[in-house]
């Protein structure tokens, strides 16, 4: 089973949720799917020893070949080849990797070569395993890493069927990408304006999946509360609602995991997974 | 000669457009003839890369030189390419900055900024 972990912005919990779910599931897979800034690794200790590079193909010109025709150059969507006084220029980080340039290319001066984006990596940290992307600093997607990091084919233990996709934050094609195959998703959310507001970017989202969803509300204080109001008026069943603590705030600013460290913390999320296991199986 | 410019109106006196990639219009003026015309921008509405392609155009009609208040790294990379030099405009009208040039009086563009797009 594979549960998704997504928000509509940066610094809700995603990693914090993911990372003690993954805790207190025994052998359960933490999927760090945020390439631009992963962090859940840092709460195992990962050592990253394995680094599985990525790499994406880009063109190339044989300048024997070229004739300076610019099929190449008008043909590319994403603006990033450019011709000017006999000379085949590529900007590699407006490339999206089409290849559509060596299609349309009539001279076949254009072929493809490797270019790495960044890798991914994988152990096994006391009872979970860890599988982490991390996109070069300037590239423009991580979305080829991601797709390694849900391909199976890639890791050995198959066996094992409880995934915790930690998505990267927003409702761009990243997000999508990650989201792509889960079973479940729980949306996690800020209790202010701004946070129901991102709730529901995230939410008109998870809509489009045919698949179940609740959301987490975090850092919740006393109060007015928009994203609970936002969830009471969509119908979206609010799963857990998991209160500010400064303690909390110093527990993850030590990198440690707070339902390791606090039994107050394990029963939160063993009463969260629960009520995600309930809601599955509705 | 070529000169490009670009322009916010197709109009001689009204002023510089502030973008160089996403300029709705540019002057093409030639002063070999003292005449001119102003071509649409293809890159004005482009999701990305609109300095590049905006610089291709240019290149493509044989400008040599462009007169603006800004250039990206990308738009700069490619006038680069094509010979083209690229200085400052006055914040006057088009025709006076075509003047300026032609009295010498503008100085080359030397800062080149890092682009507003997303990447880098």
């Amino acid at each position: 089973m594979k549960i998704a972990i997504l928000s509509g912005k940066g610094g809700t919990g995603k990693t914090f949720i993911s990372v003690n779910l993954a805790h207190i599931n025994k052998d359960s897979i933490y999927i760090d799917c945020d390439t631009e800034e992963p962090n859940g690794h840092l709460y195992f200790k990962s050592k990253r020893e394995k680094k599985i590079p990525v790499n994406v193909k880009i063109p190339t010109c044989n300048q024997d070949l070229c004739d300076g025709c610019l099929e190449c150059v008008n043909f590319c969507r994403y603006n990033a080849l450019a011709y000017a006084n006999n000379k085949w220029i590529l900007f590699d980080k407006i490339c999206h990797w089409c290849g559509a340039c060596t299609i349309v290319c009539p001279k076949k001066a254009l072929t493809e070569i490797d270019k790495s984006i960044g890798y991914y990596s994988h152990e096994k940290v006391d009872q979970t395993y860890i599988r982490s992307g991390f996109l070069n600093p300037t590239e423009v997607s991580g979305i080829p890493i991601i797709q390694e990091l849900l391909n199976e084919d890639n890791f050995k233990n198959k066996a094992n069927t409880l995934n915790f996709i930690d998505c990267p934050p927003g409702s761009s094609c990243a997000v999508i990408e990650s989201v792509k195959g889960a079973d479940f998703a729980l949306l996690v959310a800020e209790p202010s304006t701004f946070g129901s507001h991102n709730l529901e970017m995230v939410h008109n989202l998870i809509k489009l999946y045919n698949i179940p969803y609740g959301a987490l509300l975090n850092k919740v204080t006393k109060g007015e509360n928009p994203s609970y109001d936002y969830c009471s008026k969509n119908k979206i069943p609010i799963l857990a609602s998991i209160d500010f603590d400064p303690k909390l705030a110093y527990i993850n600013s030590q990198g440690l995991i707070a339902a390791k460290e606090d039994p107050r913390y394990f029963k939160i999320f063993e009463n969260l997974w629960e009520s995600i296991l309930k809601e599955v199986a509705k | 000669m070529k000169i490009a410019i670009p322009a916010e109106k197709k109009d001689l006196n009204s002023p510089v457009c502030l973008s160089f990639g996403r300029a709705p219009f540019y002057l093409i003026y030639d002063t070999s003839s003292d005449s001119h015309e102003f071509v649409d921008n293809e890159a004005m509405k482009a999701q990305g890369g609109a300095g590049i392609k905006a610089a291709q155009q240019l290149v493509n009609e044989k400008v040599l030189f462009v007169i603006t208040f800004r250039a990206g790294e990308n738009a700069a990379q490619v006038l680069q390419a094509g010979n083209i030099k690229i200085y400052k405009a006055l914040e006057k009208s088009l025709i006076e900055n075509v003047q300026a040039l032609k009295e010498n009086k503008l100085e080359e563009l030397t800062e080149i900024h890092a682009g507003f797009h997303h990447v880098e």
